[in-house]
């Protein structure tokens, strides 16, 4: 019994562990990547690193190819060529996230009238997206203790969610979080008014 | 030998543990779904539908007809084409410090990426793993097919 366990269990171990590590590409599968501008035209760049070799791509519509192993293949798509491969994941690419600001009168949890026209687009925004996630983040000017502004940022978090709530927006939809003076727009020394700074920020996902 | 098994049990429990506390963390919401598309969680098989959450380790897998759009918490949008499979393997986001880690695996299909707050945070923080190659995103929109 005794042996039959020495010899055993290190046994059973070592197969287990040959079955997790790695298992070499089959040899026939082949990856492709497209590089393509972003939303203002902007390129940004990805790497690709095959088991023999590694490549960058960085231009528009550059793309590399890895078979099995062998080392990425640089070269070149063009939009109906992604079109055609791609069309159908690019017809589910979620609506892009958009952020909204909302700015307070000074020491309180009222909107500024911009901001009442701000908060209506919001909700019509809303209203485009059903399973919208919303991040509700409040901030304050650097006016008063910094607790007192936790506090402030807080409540004007509580003011956007309770008006989100009263215009029929899911509660369960909503997470709020204060920063109060912590994490300014616009740098200011402490105590200064700065009607900017008195913010909440609603990111809408 | 006994206490040497019991210890070796309480290892494996506690990593189970520490995986699965892991793994409950939300990633992100299911936004666009086409046909048909599961989720498998836990080895369990459920119908994708938008608005449902997305964790660590789960496998979104669309069928002939279907294709799924994703947007996770440091707003990536990923999307998939048909007959494709995609893991999300490895996905940790701290929403103040935008510090985290995004692997996603697909083994077939199509897959569209566009990055998020996590790509800009640093040049390896996002990486999409396929069968052949390890691809690093540095910032804005690409596309991978895994074929055979």
């Amino acid at each position: 019994m005794n042996r039959l366990m020495r010899v055993g269990i290190p046994a059973v171990i070592v197969a287990l562990l040959a079955a997790c590590a790695a298992t070499p590409p089959p040899p026939s599968s082949k990856t492709l990547v497209v590089l393509v501008p972003g939303a203002g035209g902007r390129v940004g760049a990805v790497s690709v690193k095959s088991a023999q070799g590694e490549a960058l791509i960085d231009q528009a519509y550059a793309s590399a190819t890895a078979a099995g192993g062998a080392a990425p293949v640089i070269g070149n798509s063009s939009p109906s060529q992604v079109q055609q491969v791609f069309g159908a994941a690019i017809s589910a690419r979620p609506q892009p996230p958009v952020s909204y600001m909302l700015n307070f009168l000074e020491g309180r949890d009222e909107y500024t009238p911009e901001s009442r026209v701000v908060f209506e687009t919001i909700l019509s925004e809303l209203g485009k997206r059903p399973t919208a996630d919303i991040a509700v983040i409040g901030h304050t000017d650097r006016v008063g203790a910094l607790e007192y502004n936790d506090r402030l940022s807080l409540q004007r978090t509580e003011r956007v969610r309770a008006d989100l709530i009263k215009r029929g927006v899911p509660e369960r939809s909503i997470s709020v979080a204060g920063r109060g003076e912590r994490e300014p727009l616009v740098a200011t020394a402490d105590e200064v008014p700065e009607p900017r700074n008195r913010r909440v920020e609603i990111n809408i996902r | 030998m006994m206490n040497k098994i019991a210890r070796s049990i309480f290892v494996v429990a506690a990593s189970l543990f520490a995986f699965i506390s892991m793994a409950a963390d939300d990633a992100g919401q299911i936004k666009v779904v086409n046909g048909s598309v599961t989720i498998e969680r836990d080895g369990r098989n459920m119908t994708a539908v938008p608005g449902a959450r997305i964790l660590q380790s789960d496998t979104l897998r669309t069928g002939e007809d279907g294709s799924v759009g994703i947007t996770l918490t440091d707003n990536t949008l990923l999307s998939a084409g048909p007959n494709s499979v995609l893991v999300l393997e490895r996905y940790a986001f701290n929403s103040t410090t935008h510090q985290g880690q995004l692997d996603a695996g697909l083994r077939r299909g199509t897959l569209s990426m566009v990055s998020g707050k996590l790509a800009k945070q640093s040049p390896d923080a996002v990486r999409v793993i396929t069968p052949a190659t390890v691809l690093g995103a540095r910032g804005t929109e690409f596309f991978v097919q895994v074929s055979d």
